[in-house]
This record gives C-alpha cells, sequence and structure tokens, in this order.
C-alpha cells in the first residue's frame, strides 16, 4: 500500500518537473524580452548573456522620442476598438436569426462564411491595394477598421452563434408572447444573457485586430501605422537597439497577453469556431 | 426592425402558424448584411485578382493593358522564386502542423496526467506566445535567441564548446519554422487540454478499474476523444499558416536567394516591390486555388462536426 502511494507521489513530481520545464522553454523567449527591456543596451548585447544586472527604465522612458510610440499606440487602440464594434453590430443580428429561427439554409450558410476565412490574403492583396489607393485610402485607418471587420467577420457570428444556441428558444418566446419586438427581444433578452460570452467574443476580435500583420504591413506606412508596423519597423536598422526593441514589445504585447490569459478558456470556444467547450 | 411581432391577444392559439410564416422574414432580413458584406468582400476583389490575371499590367508602364491570355500565369509559375515558393509553403504548412498537433497532443496529456504544483501557471504559461503579435515574435527570435553573437542559442553553444550558428542565415527555412511553431504549438495547446477536460472522467476510471494502464487509457478513450479538436487545429492552423508572411517579412525577406520564400512573400514580393500586378494577381489565384483545395478537404472532414451539435 505504501509503495503504491509512493510511486504515485513520485510520479506527480516527476510528471509536474517535466511540465514545468517544458512550460519554462516555452515561454523563455518573451521572460527573456522583458528581462531585455529592463536593461541597458550595453548590458543587452553581453556577452555571456545577463541574468543579473542594474535594472534601468531608461528604455521605457525613451520610447516615446525615439519611436513616438503612442502615435502607433493609438493608431492600434482606435483600429481594434473601432473593427471590433463595428463587427459586433453586424453579427449580433445575423447570429440571432440563425440560431433561433433556423431554415434549411443555416447550416450551408454558416459553411460558407467561414469558407471566406479559406481565402488567402495574398490572393486579394493586388485589388484591395489598388482599390485603397483609388480612394485614397492607402495609409488610412478607415482601410484597416473596413478590412478587420470583414476578416473577422465570420468568426464573430460563429462564436456569437453558439452562444445565442445555448439559450433556450422557450425564454424568447416568452418574451415574444409579453409582446416584445425582434429589437427589443435582442436588447433587453439576449444581450443581457450573454453579456460574458459578447464580451469574450469582443476580447477574441480585440487580439486578432491587434496582431493582425499582413494588412498592417502592406497598407500602411505612417499616418494609420499600428503597432505592429512599428515594431516591423526595428527589423531594418541592424544596429544596438535590443533593449529599446525589447521596452517597445514589451508595452505592445502586455495588454493582449493580460487580455489572453483572462479569457483563455472562451476564447477556445470562439477559435474553434464552437467545435470545443 | 418591426416584424415578427406577435400580437399578444392571438398569440397563444395560432402561436405556432405565426411563427412559420413569420420565421424566414426576420431571419433573412437580419442574416442580409453579413451574408452580403462577406460576399461583397470575397467576390469583387476576386473578380478583380482575375481580371487582372489576364492582362498585362505593370505599374511602372501605365497604359499597356492589353488581353495576354495566360501569359502572366505561365511567367508565374517558370518565375525562378515558383518552385521553392510552393514547396516551402508546403514544408512550412506540414512541418507546423506536424509539430503543434503530436506536441499538442503530448503536453496536454502530460498536462492532464497528474495534479502538480502550480499547474494553473504553467498552463498560462504554455499559451502564452499565440498572444504575441507576429512582428514582434519574429524580432524576438532574431535578435535576442538566433543571433550569432549575441543570441542566447550562441551562448549555449559556446558553453559546450561549439561554434555558434548564424540560424537565420545557414537553416532560415528551419529557423522560421522553429518561430512559427513556437506560435501555433501554443494553440493547439490551449483547444487540445480544454477538450482533454470535458473528457468524462468517470469513463476514464471505469477503465482505470477493467485494469488498463495509463497508455491504453490515452491511446483507447483520449485519443479517440480527441479527434475532433484535432481536426478543428489543423484546420484553422492551415488557414493561418498558408499565408505566413509578418515573420518572414521581418526576418529573412525571404532570402537567401528564395531559401525561405513562401507563396505569400514572393507574391508580395511581384506585387509591392515590382509592381507587376497582372503577375502577382495570377499568382494569387494559384494561392487561391491552393487554399480552397484544402479548404474543401477539411470542410468535407469536419464540415459536419462543426455545425451538428446544438
Amino acid at each position: 500500500m505504501m509503495t503504491l502511494k509512493q510511486s504515485r507521489r513520485l510520479q506527480s513530481v516527476l510528471l509536474g518537473g517535466l511540465s514545468w520545464l517544458i512550460a519554462a522553454v516555452i515561454f523563455f523567449p518573451i521572460f527573456w524580452m522583458v528581462l531585455t527591456s529592463f536593461k541597458t543596451e550595453i548590458d543587452a548585447f553581453a556577452t555571456p548573456p545577463q541574468f543579473i544586472f542594474t535594472p534601468t527604465l531608461e528604455n521605457y522612458l525613451h520610447i516615446q522620442e525615439r519611436s513616438d510610440y503612442f502615435h502607433f499606440a493609438w493608431n492600434s487602440i482606435l483600429i481594434s476598438f473601432s473593427a471590433t464594434i463595428l463587427c459586433l453590430l453586424i453579427a449580433v443580428p445575423a447570429a440571432y436569426s440563425m440560431a433561433f429561427f433556423e431554415t434549411k439554409r443555416t447550416k450551408s450558410t454558416l459553411l460558407w462564411m467561414l469558407s471566406t476565412k479559406m481565402l488567402p490574403p495574398v490572393g486579394v492583396l493586388m485589388p484591395i491595394y489598388l482599390l485603397a489607393k483609388t480612394f485614397g485610402l492607402l495609409d488610412s485607418r478607415i482601410a484597416l477598421i473596413v478590412i478587420y471587420t470583414l476578416i473577422n467577420l465570420p468568426i464573430v457570428v460563429w462564436m456569437i452563434y453558439t452562444y445565442f444556441k445555448d439559450i433556450p428558444g422557450e425564454i424568447l418566446e416568452a418574451s415574444r408572447l409579453d409582446g416584445a419586438t425582434t429589437r427589443q427581444e435582442i436588447f433587453r433578452v439576449l444581450i443581457p444573457i450573454c453579456k460574458g460570452g459578447l464580451a469574450s467574443t469582443a476580447l477574441l476580435s480585440l487580439i486578432l485586430c491587434w496582431n493582425e500583420a499582413f494588412w498592417s504591413l502592406n497598407l500602411t506606412s505612417s499616418n494609420a501605422a499600428p503597432l505592429t508596423a512599428l515594431i516591423a519597423s526595428y527589423s531594418s536598422p541592424e544596429g544596438l537597439f535590443w533593449a529599446k526593441l525589447s521596452a517597445v514589445s514589451t508595452l505592445a504585447c502586455a495588454p493582449i497577453l493580460i487580455f489572453g490569459w483572462i479569457s483563455q478558456k472562451q476564447l477556445v470556444r470562439g477559435l474553434s469556431f464552437g467545435a470545443v467547450k | 426592425m418591426n416584424t415578427s411581432t406577435i400580437p399578444p391577444s392571438a398569440a397563444s392559439v395560432d402561436e405556432k402558424d405565426q411563427n412559420k410564416g413569420s420565421v424566414t422574414k426576420p431571419g433573412w432580413f437580419l442574416v442580409s448584411p453579413s451574408v452580403l458584406l462577406l460576399l461583397v468582400w470575397m467576390i469583387v476583389p476576386l473578380g478583380m485578382t482575375i481580371y487582372f490575371s489576364l492582362i498585362r499590367y505593370n505599374l511602372l508602364n501605365p497604359g499597356e493593358n492589353e488581353f495576354v491570355g495566360l501569359e502572366n500565369f505561365e511567367f508565374f509559375v517558370t518565375d525562378a522564386g515558383f518552385l521553392p515558393g510552393a514547396m516551402n509553403t508546403l514544408l512550412l504548412v506540414g512541418s507546423v502542423l506536424a509539430i503543434s498537433v503530436i506536441l499538442g497532443v503530448l503536453i496536454s496529456a502530460l498536462l492532464e496526467a497528474s495534479e502538480f504544483l502550480g499547474r494553473g501557471i504553467v498552463r498560462v504559461l504554455l499559451i502564452s506566445p499565440f498572444f504575441i503579435m507576429p512582428t514582434v515574435s519574429a524580432l524576438i527570435w532574431k535578435n535576442l535567441i538566433f543571433h550569432p553573437v549575441s543570441g542566447i542559442l550562441a551562448s549555449v553553444w559556446k558553453l559546450f564548446g561549439a561554434q555558434p550558428i548564424d540560424w537565420l542565415a545557414n537553416y532560415p527555412m528551419l529557423s522560421i519554422i522553429i518561430i512559427v511553431s513556437w506560435q501555433w504549438l501554443p494553440f493547439a495547446i490551449l483547444i487540445l487540454m480544454t477538450a482533454m477536460q470535458s473528457l468524462d472522467q468517470e469513463q476514464k476510471e471505469a477503465a482505470r478499474l477493467d485494469g488498463a494502464g495509463p497508455i491504453a487509457i490515452f491511446w483507447h478513450l483520449t485519443l479517440p476523444h480527441l479527434a475532433r479538436p484535432i481536426a478543428v487545429v489543423v484546420m484553422i492552423e492551415t488557414i493561418f499558416l498558408l499565408s505566413v508572411f509578418a515573420e518572414i517579412f521581418t526576418t529573412t525577406n525571404g532570402g537567401p536567394g528564395f531559401a525561405s520564400t513562401n507563396l505569400a512573400y514572393l507574391i508580395y514580393n511581384q506585387a509591392l516591390l515590382q509592381f507587376d500586378v497582372g503577375m502577382a494577381s495570377a499568382g494569387g489565384l494559384i494561392a487561391v486555388v491552393i487554399a480552397n483545395i484544402a479548404a474543401i478537404i477539411l470542410i468535407r472532414m469536419i464540415g459536419k462536426n462543426l455545425t451538428d451539435k446544438s
């Protein structure tokens, strides 16, 4: 009896240790980035790499004057939030009617929406670029907002659809019997019930917009460029700016990383199109 | 906005009929904005791409837009970059898929195998890379990890007395596969771990009481349970991996030569650096066709799974 218990415990310690080791290896680049952001440029380039050093906030203090960080951060915020709100406004009614008024075509419509995600962006790069150029929307926030809304729409519709599907139809029928209009039904009944689901959908959309790097690199240069473009601009001058690069990167990733940690469980549903809960 | 209102008095009696009558109306009225937008988003650019791909169109020589048939396709396919580009695309998608699915299953099984101190923290650490923006992860790997002088791998190599490797110059494709896997393995772990938690514990316990070892349980119980989540991981990752761009753009610029160029990067190169709209469009269409072949196979495989629930 004792030996069995002991071997169980030993097994658990070994497996736990292995898990910690793997996690440490996978997380290391992020840890290293944050650590480097508190070094001086000389420490950042030192060999062998320094784990113990005098931390400095210098990099963070100089980010703004070196690269106009807030301009890019503001673009990221503005674009991500606008696209997310727009996307939710279009997706909620669609998900509502597909979840509660299912017809023969609902499933194929949903799958078709999913299939638009299969269109690789390079396939339509030229037309979108030229359209943006023709309408004077190159390097404008509007172009990115519209594109982000459209590329995230299928995922957002799917995610809200699966949340709505979980609501028993009787609740809606009851409200309908009380004479609620469609609009009232959505705003007074559905949205309050699905607050959590809608919030995590919005979070997912924000994360995807914030990190999108194909259209932002190809359609913006300076005016409307979000953080992804700012970071990419650090790739060309092969100078000794790694501490500053790390500081900018840490600032750019921190909010999204925290969002991700908070909502990891709910995100699974959206990212798997409702197939995994 | 105002349909589907049922007069309260008449409701109880012919509620069913009323519902049937008004079912499709609010439905299609409300779905149509989404459908219409996506339809326009798909058809207009795609139509333009098809048109551009059939004419001569270079932004450097405006005005000469005559119809050239399939010439652009011919040029694109015989371009020196096409074969490496196509091969690299397949290599990237294939190896990242294999790495993230196999390691993803093993790591999530490891985490589910036992209770240990700080499992929640381990979980958070494991999924974190997924939330890092692609340009950041590419540059962090390029400058802080892979760099032949001050990168962390260089010091590890030196520690063992070996000559540090210039990863991005000597093994560009391997390096990019490592970076992209680092981003997508956490996604697989996230999905698969959640799926494993929904596995019926009683079933597992019953199997254990029947004398099944951990490996038998994993093989006969856990893996079949994971079929659908794995299909989801494969599908979503394929969508994104077919058009990996930022990681190449910020690290190797597709080089040396075409060693780390994929189709997405090749088309970008053609379009925005050489201004050849016609050829870039032909390339874009080829990318669309490849993606659609993958999509049809994948949707056939799991489309049913995705909607058959409720």
